[in-house]
């Protein structure tokens, strides 16, 4: 009896403070997402009112939202298919062909994702630089006479594929340790019954490595939603802060300068739980889209 | 008849060749756009400020320490890296205090309300700071605002210590995760060893079990310290004052020193900023790869 008591003392001691932080700094803020949506809250001041869905009728009609939403999904769609070609080309070149330093390969391909989105953002900030950046001064040597400096972040036609330019360059290293992860578990003798039958290495790669990584690339994909509408955000923070004139504006950038540069939180906080659905949507929609049955060998 | 068989062959031979230089073409190209805007920032951090106003390609024309100590004096990145050591450290400490005696009892024990608290992680895992981080910051100012109602003191936003445990909750669903799934793989004959040796709960926990699961425990405290240490958005929220960590000093910098046309000091606080986790990741490098399948995906 004693014996059971100590246990139960035990267990609650272990889970307890993991459970009150858990609740205190990830449970009840997201929680009060929902609820602070339905609030007209201006300001610092405890004037806080409920309006119901009001603040979503707003939304809806806000042509600055609406246009951060555009940039968020076309962020996700060209970052999506991009990185993952690019990840899934490079793993399956470093995983089935024999490389000269292929190990060293792995490791500089890995770097970006160790960086902070500040130190690559600044780093981005400087190559894209129209005076004395490292794209337009090497573009500027083919025509020195006739060249027009390209602005990457300060044209709001090419802003958004700079920051997806960035936003690549961070991620494939990442994904591509993914892939090859799944990659090097596929079983050889199948590449060599594939090559004695004469099958090509395009062909092994559509009809083996590709169905066999299937379920890996499924889950990476709500990886990429995920990822895209957060460090979308933090590029466009620090590199451009939604300039020039909202071109590069996304969803999560618009919440946050809604409830700290207007204070309006209950509006921000209605942002944050339609992003919320969005995304889950989305995911769903994705996974739903994606789905075949498993192959198993 | 070999004749044929063998300009076959050589045609084989030269279509793979090309095969060959098309792969090692596309890997070095990846390879050069990520090494050179990394190295390049090193080099533009030891560069005079003259140097700036060439040809960017220019090798540096000496070892311009002055951004340096420039930026560690006036900048004042030398306090913010202070700042930072002392945020990840705890915050690292406290992550683990929470989580590994969860991770355990979730992973050995039969209790009421498990499955609740698992589901309640598992959903944690999708929760994401970048939403959370309004809220958080009205949470703590409203905290702040009754403290200082009463006792005429805040205490909760521009705190060291209230960031540190911000961060380890953040990151608590996936180390419970991680963990956990480590502790299920580990024999239950150790602990039964350890009861027979009379050792309590607590110490078989403390002297057995933790000890045994070092190999994921470092997982966990590499990932973290890239996370806590590159963090931005909740440093910037939760520190509005000037007290700052490392990211949130150098974009100040970055902003200021645009404005002043003064590039070599921002350069050199990137220099900061990055150089701790590049050694680390050099030293590491093998253990970070492989870490990251060992708990995220298995397919």
């Amino acid at each position: 009896m004693r014996k059971s008591k100590q246990r139960s003392r035990f267990i609650a001691l272990c889970i307890a403070p993991s459970l009150i932080l858990f609740s205190t700094f990830m449970l009840l803020p997201t929680l009060n997402i929902f609820w602070m949506s339905l609030l007209k809250w201006g300001g610092l001041s405890a004037n806080k009112k409920f309006v119901g869905l009001n603040n979503f009728k707003i939304l809806l009609q806000d042509m600055k939202f609406i246009r951060a939403l555009q940039n968020t999904l076309f962020l996700i769609v060209i970052v999506t298919i991009v990185t993952l070609a690019l990840a899934i080309l490079f793993a399956a070149i470093l995983v089935r062909e024999k490389i000269k330093g292929q190990n060293l390969f792995r490791v500089i391909f890995y770097i970006p994702n160790i960086l902070s989105v500040v130190v690559i953002s600044a780093i981005f900030s400087a190559v894209y630089d129209p005076d004395g950046g490292l794209i337009n001064s090497i573009l500027s040597l083919f025509q020195p006479a006739t060249w027009k400096t390209i602005k990457f972040l300060g044209d709001q036609s090419i802003v958004v594929y700079s920051i997806a330019g960035a936003m690549i360059w961070q991620a494939i290293g990442y994904y591509m340790v993914m892939y090859m992860a799944s990659m090097s578990s596929i079983s050889i003798h199948l590449y060599e019954a594939a090559d004695l039958e004469g099958a090509s290495k395009i062909k092994q790669f559509f009809s083996i490595t590709l169905p066999l990584i299937w379920t890996n690339i499924r889950t990476t994909l709500t990886f990429f939603i995920i990822s895209t509408i957060n460090l979308s955000f933090l590029f466009v923070k620090v590199m451009t802060s939604g300039g020039p004139d909202g071109a590069s504006e996304t969803v999560l950038s618009y919440l946050y300068k809604q409830a700290y540069d207007n204070a309006s939180y209950g509006y921000g906080m209605a942002i944050g739980a339609t992003i919320f659905i969005i995304s889950f949507f989305l995911s769903a929609v994705v996974n739903k889209v994606t789905h075949r049955d498993v192959i198993e060998y | 008849m070999s004749n044929l068989k063998k300009t076959s062959n050589l045609k084989k031979a030269f279509h793979n060749n090309i095969f060959k230089i098309f792969i090692y073409v596309a890997l070095c190209a990846l390879a050069i756009s990520i090494i050179i805007p990394v190295a390049w920032v090193f080099m533009a951090s030891i560069k005079q400020n003259s140097e700036f106003y060439a040809n960017p390609w220019n090798l540096p024309a000496g070892f311009y320490i002055q951004n340096f100590i420039n930026a560690f004096q006036k900048a004042k990145m030398g306090q913010y890296f202070l700042n930072s050591v002392f945020v990840t450290g705890l915050a690292l400490l406290i992550l683990l205090v929470v989580a590994l005696p969860a991770s355990y009892v979730l992973a050995r024990y039969e209790f009421r309300f498990k499955k609740f608290i698992n589901i309640l992680y598992m959903g944690g895992l999708f929760i994401n700071v970048n939403y959370i981080v309004v809220p958080i910051f009205l949470m703590l100012s409203g905290w702040d605002d009754k403290l200082d109602s009463i006792f005429g003191i805040t205490l909760f936003l521009d705190n060291i210590f209230v960031l540190a445990i911000i961060y380890a909750a953040t990151a608590l669903p996936f180390t419970i995760y991680l963990l956990q799934g480590y502790f299920k793989t580990l024999p239950r004959a150790y602990e039964e060893a350890s009861y027979i040796d009379g050792c309590s709960y607590f110490q078989t926990m403390t002297k057995i079990m933790v000890p045994l699961a070092k190999p994921s425990i470092i997982t966990v405290i590499l990932f973290n310290f890239l996370a806590f240490w590159n963090e931005y958005i909740i440093s910037l929220t939760m520190m509005p004052g000037k007290n700052k960590t490392l990211p949130v000093g150098v974009v100040n910098l970055y902003q200021a020193s645009r404005g002043k046309a003064e590039y070599g000091i921002l350069y050199a606080g990137l220099v900061i900023v990055m150089l701790p986790t590049l050694i680390l990741y050099i030293l590491v490098q093998r253990k970070l790869t492989e870490g990251m399948t060992l708990g995220g995906i298995k397919d």
